[in-house]
């Protein structure tokens, strides 16, 4: 059971650290997001916020970013598993279907962490700074729940699609606006009611929240709410995986 | 003789076209069992049938006495599979490919090194174990299948069009293989192929499917008797008409017969 699981999380490292162009150009976006939003709305933030540093604000916005696009990746892996066939290879073999989804979920979690990881070192660059150990690791759970849960969603979507065509459409109209109504980028605060709702229904949003309370000190639901929510949001959608999962066909 | 395979009236429905219609058929135990058809006759889907990779729509499947349907994963053990599209993971060295298959088949740990190496030898690649898959040759990919369907050794192994696209060096390289395994192991040998020359030197039995249905089966000798033809060869083309089917496409465009049989053309 733990052999069959670490060898599916090893492939995906294998694939990741090969895969050098992948590594850095999954980076390039958070940068960029990180030096423009940074530079761009710093000042008009901190003017709003009556001199609060806006890079406190966006550093963890900008990592859980990071975390997020990476952890959905992982359902494309799948989908290209099944078009270049390997995917038939893991599921004819005599294992539980639970097995291949936890082996899934961890490797694309991993991978998403270490990104996350990367990022929040780069942070450091730019002026970002962690008050205590102790935030720190509650920050590191944080990222691990937000990995989770989202590369178990992206594997859920994944494993009900047949190409690429479809999961770009995913990209589109969900993981981008759970990326920008999630607080990543700005507060959300003020914002029409719709708009308000969705942020509200977002899981990013707790995911955001929590690590932000944790690393910089600020949060607006409370970090333990976040963390409950984003917990059993993750627990859920790995379980709405697995049984997907065991209705696969390749 | 036992039967290591048994199926009876198995189906499997697209929507509404139906692409194996109610076939039954056994597989005796150590013996070399040729699947014959055409292209889209379904050879394709009953072995992703037999193999748990499809859902029968109905009908049942026994492979070395366990009910594929229901037991699932005791089924898996017990057989190999060489499908007929790619199913490497290009990304990884053949050794590492070889490893992923051992592991996910709970191959014991102190034995795996040893079965890989064996298998690998068999096919002539425990020299280039190291290379990544991506680097390998069409020839080489399905030797590398074919050694990695072997180490959790299987009782039967299912082989879907082994040689397609391959040179005739390479080909027979796979049969003597193949051969050698039925005879040495007694592994029981279930192929597809539309090669009438392989399947007639190799196979002790025959089926030939058409339109998803079983039209004729036995030893060659029997079915060339039946269809008072010299070679398996007249046969088939007796047995299956002459007219052109569309190339194969397992995952993109689905054939159509050419004379219209009113199949739909899917997508
Ligand atoms: N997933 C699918 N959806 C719809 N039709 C399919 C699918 N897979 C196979 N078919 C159809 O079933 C028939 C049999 O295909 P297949 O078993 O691959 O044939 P063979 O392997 O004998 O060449 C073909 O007409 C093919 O178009
Ligand atoms: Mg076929």
């Amino acid at each position: 059971m733990i052999e069959v699981i670490y060898i599916l999380w090893l492939r995906q490292l294998k694939h990741y650290w090969r895969s050098k162009s992948r590594l850095l150009g999954s980076l390039g976006q958070p940068l960029l997001f990180m030096i423009t939003f940074g530079f761009g709305f710093g000042p008009m933030y901190s003017r709003a916020s009556g001199g609060a540093n806006y890079m406190d604000f966006l550093a963890p916005g900008i990592v859980s970013m990071a975390i997020l696009f990476t952890a959905i990746f992982s359902g494309l892996e799948v989908i290209w598993d099944r078009q270049f066939g390997f995917l038939k290879e893991t599921l004819v073999a005599p294992i539980s279907r639970t097995e291949i989804m936890l082996g899934k979920t961890l490797g694309g979690a991993t991978i998403a962490m270490i990104q996350g990881l990367i990022v929040l070192s780069l942070t450091y660059l730019l002026g970002f700074r962690i008050p205590s150990l102790f935030s720190l690791g509650l920050g590191l759970i944080f990222m691990a729940l937000i990995a989770i849960f989202f590369t178990g969603l992206g594997l859920a979507i994944a494993s009900k699609m047949k190409d690429m065509h479809g999961f770009q459409l995913i990209m589109n109209f969900l993981i981008m606006p759970i990326f920008f109504l999630s607080g990543a980028l700005f507060p959300l605060e003020n914002l029409p009611p719709a708009i308000y709702f969705i942020s509200r229904i977002d899981p990013l949003t707790y995911g955001v929240d929590g690590l932000r309370g944790a690393i910089a000190g600020m949060s607006t639901f409370g970090i333990y709410n976040d963390l409950a929510i984003i917990g059993v949001l993750a627990t859920l959608v790995c379980a709405i995986g697995a049984v997907l999962f065991s209705k696969l066909e390749a | 003789m036992q039967n290591i395979l048994s199926v009876k009236s198995l189906t499997k429905k697209f929507d509404d076209f139906t692409a194996v219609k109610d076939i039954s058929f056994d597989v005796e135990t150590g013996s070399i069992f040729a699947f014959l058809g055409p292209n889209g006759a379904g050879k394709s889907t009953t072995i992703k049938m037999l193999t748990t990779v499809l859902k029968p729509t109905s009908g049942e499947i026994s492979i070395n006495g366990f009910n594929v349907l229901k037991e699932q994963d005791k089924a898996r053990a017990s057989f190999g599979i060489v499908f007929q599209d790619h199913s490497l993971d290009e990304e990884l060295t053949a050794y590492e490919n070889m490893v992923y298959h051992a592991v996910v088949y709970k191959v014991p740990k102190k034995e795996r090194a040893e079965r890989i190496q064996k298998a690998l030898e068999i096919v002539g690649l425990w020299d280039r174990r190291e290379d990544y898959v991506k680097k390998y040759s069409g020839g080489m990919k399905r030797r590398l299948e074919i050694a990695r369907a072997l180490v959790h050794y299987p009782k039967i192994l299912f082989l879907d069009e082994p040689t397609v696209g391959l040179d005739p060096q390479t080909r027979n390289s796979i049969w003597t293989h193949i051969k050698k395994l039925n005879e040495e192991r007694k592994m029981t040998i279930f192929l597809t192929t539309h090669y009438m020359e392989e399947a007639e030197s190799i196979a002790d039995q025959i089926a030939i499917i058409d339109h998803g249905k079983i039209i004729e089966s036995g030893t060659v000798e029997e079915i060339r008797k039946r269809t008072e033809t010299e070679s398996l060869e007249e046969a088939f083309l007796k047995l299956t008409g002459r007219d052109l089917r569309d190339e194969n496409n397992e995952t993109g465009n689905k054939m159509r017969t050419i004379r219209g049989m009113g199949r739909r053309n899917r997508h």
